[in-house]
């Protein structure tokens, strides 16, 4: 949450330079690779998994990981392994999708508050400050509950919670760049401003923007969980990391195996997206480097 | 004073009125109809009917709006479908339980990441600050559900040391059933605090005033913990509101893992229950002490900080 916001306004300085430094960070490429690892589990889960992950069998019920079960079984004796490779899925759907409608909408709205300004400018800055003084879980938390379960209001509600998060960074970078001398040449040459905002405003705030993304990716995986974890997202028993944890809880003197599995892929993933966050925000910015 | 007073009661009415706003829309106004999530799709059209009429749903958006407003604002909030208690005083009865948890998250998350910090930062390098680094970087990173989920299976059913489940009767047991969810939640709170003071005293250490007390021949506990965390705690604590509220929000899902009894618990049955009231109610409550810990927390940075005032 914190480390999202603090990011405000980076400008985008060379990206190929950018590019550089980002691989050739060990965390940062270690990061990747565990990110492009799990898009690979997520597109590939129905063939890679061994077992039907809704097929119960009662003679299997909550074993502990064996040769037959990576992961051992659930209380219904289904393989957890299966259940926690397709759960990826919908963590990473909704991971990517809530940041990207987010993304568009606020970058959108704060664009062209911060280009144009005056009094659609100062209430797009009243509202964000007004919703940024809830935190992102809460607030996705509050709209989903008003919703009701299911996976499009999941994704609707966590989008809308982003939102003011995406506006502010783009605001707040569109203004600075806004104070340019080639911005202000620009516009004594008579070009108009959507041009303006697409050539010079756009390409120079998109690094913030792509930080900005990287590390809400990694909030809104979490913020899934424990919406699907709560019961107002994926439902079941189609399974998704949040309520593979749910239904492991009921039955934990069986076996503790579903939690802890789908748990750490959960953390893992949330850490991977984190790192390679922290690795873009320092490559485009070195202040921050030196003060982590 | 007053006037900048005036101006934060105004934002704060204004944010209440928006997310109440936003609460509503999904609520009433996007698809989906609550009559028939309530009473379940096999509910006859007599019985939709008399329910829409029952909570007001009948009439036009515009006055459900008003209507809605006006009830959450004078906490109206109705009768639990499921057992008939006022939604009221089933919020009371949960707070309680909700306020100790994040009191107590903060304290630990206090007692233990603002060391960490110190010792961090002081190390800088060294094997302490990697190891305190990357703790809480996977305190920030971990879901406090799993977290929850992990100190559970450890300590209440491996080990048995702590109780599994509910809120405790009496004072000394109730603490007792606080352990476990606090240092969980305080975990979480320890890797943002550590975090925080960490660069903070980073910052503070290389200035002059802590210098010359070096150079004084102060000691250097007395230099780091005196001179230097004083400075180094003024951002920190003025993180103070959204600690609470992250924890506010963190205690949530944590509260459904250890079954306590609070709002977290009373919100999740409702929303399984489809236990409309119930659900508005928690809803309301949570707006309402959001904009009210914003609030306090603009009036203690005036007080603390009087260049604030000047600036309003």
């Amino acid at each position: 949450m914190s480390a999202a916001t603090q990011a405000a306004p980076v400008v985008l300085r060379s990206s190929a330079r950018t590019l550089g430094k980002v691989i050739a960070d060990p965390v940062a490429v270690s990061a990747m690779l565990t990110i492009a690892a799990f898009c690979f589990i997520a597109l590939a889960a129905p063939s890679l998994i061994p077992y039907d992950p809704v097929a119960q069998s009662i003679l299997h019920r909550g074993e502990a990981p064996s040769p037959t079960h990576w992961f051992g079984t659930d209380r219904y004796g289904r393989d957890t392994f299966s259940r926690v490779l397709l759960g990826t899925r919908w963590s990473l759907l909704l991971g990517l999708s809530a940041p990207l409608i987010a993304g568009t909408v606020g970058t959108t709205i704060g664009t062209l508050a911060g280009y144009f300004g005056g009094w659609f400018d100062r209430v797009t800055a009243r509202v964000t400050d007004m919703l940024m003084a809830f935190p992102a879980l809460l607030l996705g938390l509050m709209i989903a509950a008003g919703l009701g379960p299911g996976i499009g209001n999941l994704i609707g509600a966590v989008a809308v919670a982003f939102v003011p998060r995406f506006t502010r960074v783009a605001r707040a970078s569109t203004l600075a760049v806004r104070a340019e001398p080639y911005v202000e040449a620009s516009i004594a040459a008579g070009q108009i401003p959507l041009r303006i905002i697409g050539k010079h405003v756009l390409p120079n705030i998109s690094g913030a923007l792509v930080v900005v993304g990287t590390l809400w990716i990694a909030t809104a995986i979490r913020v899934e969980a424990t919406l699907s974890f709560i019961g107002l997202g994926v439902q079941p028993p189609e399974p998704s990391w949040g309520n593979i944890i749910h239904d492991g809880l009921t039955n934990l003197l069986g076996s503790p195996w579903p939690v802890v599995a789908a748990g750490a892929m959960l953390t893992l993933c949330v850490l991977a997206f984190n790192l390679l966050g922290d690795a873009l925000r320092d490559a485009l910015d070195p202040a921050y480097r030196d003060q982590g | 004073m007053s006037a900048y007073i005036g101006k934060r009661l105004v934002d704060a009415f204004l944010t209440i009125l928006l997310v109440l706003s936003l609460v509503f829309v999904a609520m009433r106004v996007l698809p989906g109809d609550p009559a028939t999530s309530a009473l379940g799709d096999l509910a006859t059209e007599d019985q939709l009917a008399a329910f829409r009429a029952k909570m007001g749903l009948d009439a036009p958006l515009p006055v459900q709006y008003v209507v809605f407003l006006w009830q959450m604002l004078r906490f109206e909030f109705g009768r639990s479908f499921v057992s008939d208690e006022t939604t009221l005083s089933m919020l009371a009865t949960a707070l309680p339980y909700t306020i100790e948890l994040t009191i107590a998250a903060i304290i630990v998350g206090a007692m233990i990441g603002i060391p960490a910090g110190v010792v961090s930062a002081t190390r800088r390098g060294r094997a302490a600050d990697y190891a305190a680094r990357g703790l809480s970087l996977i305190g920030f990173c971990i879901p406090e559900f799993y977290l929850a989920a992990l100190m559970l299976i450890v300590f209440a059913l491996k080990l048995d040391l702590f109780p599994i489940m509910g809120g405790g009767d009496a004072f000394p047991d109730r603490m007792y059933h606080l352990v476990l969810p606090a240092l969980t939640l305080g975990l979480v709170m320890a890797a943002f605090t550590c975090r925080l003071t960490r660069s903070s005293m980073l910052e503070v250490l290389p200035r002059a005033f802590v210098r010359t007390a070096q150079a004084k021949g102060t000691t250097e506990r007395r230099v780091v913990y005196h001179h230097a965390l004083r400075n180094a705690l003024i951002p920190v604590s003025t993180g103070f509101g959204i600690y609470i509220l992250t924890m506010l929000s963190g205690s949530i899902p944590i509260e459904l893992v250890f079954s306590r009894p609070g709002l977290g618990n009373v919100l999740v049955n409702a929303i399984s229950a489809r236990d409309y009231p119930v659900v508005q109610g928690c809803l309301a409550l949570f707006t309402l002490f959001v904009v009210a810990v914003n609030f306090a927390m603009d009036i203690v940075y005036v007080l603390v900080d009087p260049r604030i005032r000047a600036a309003a």
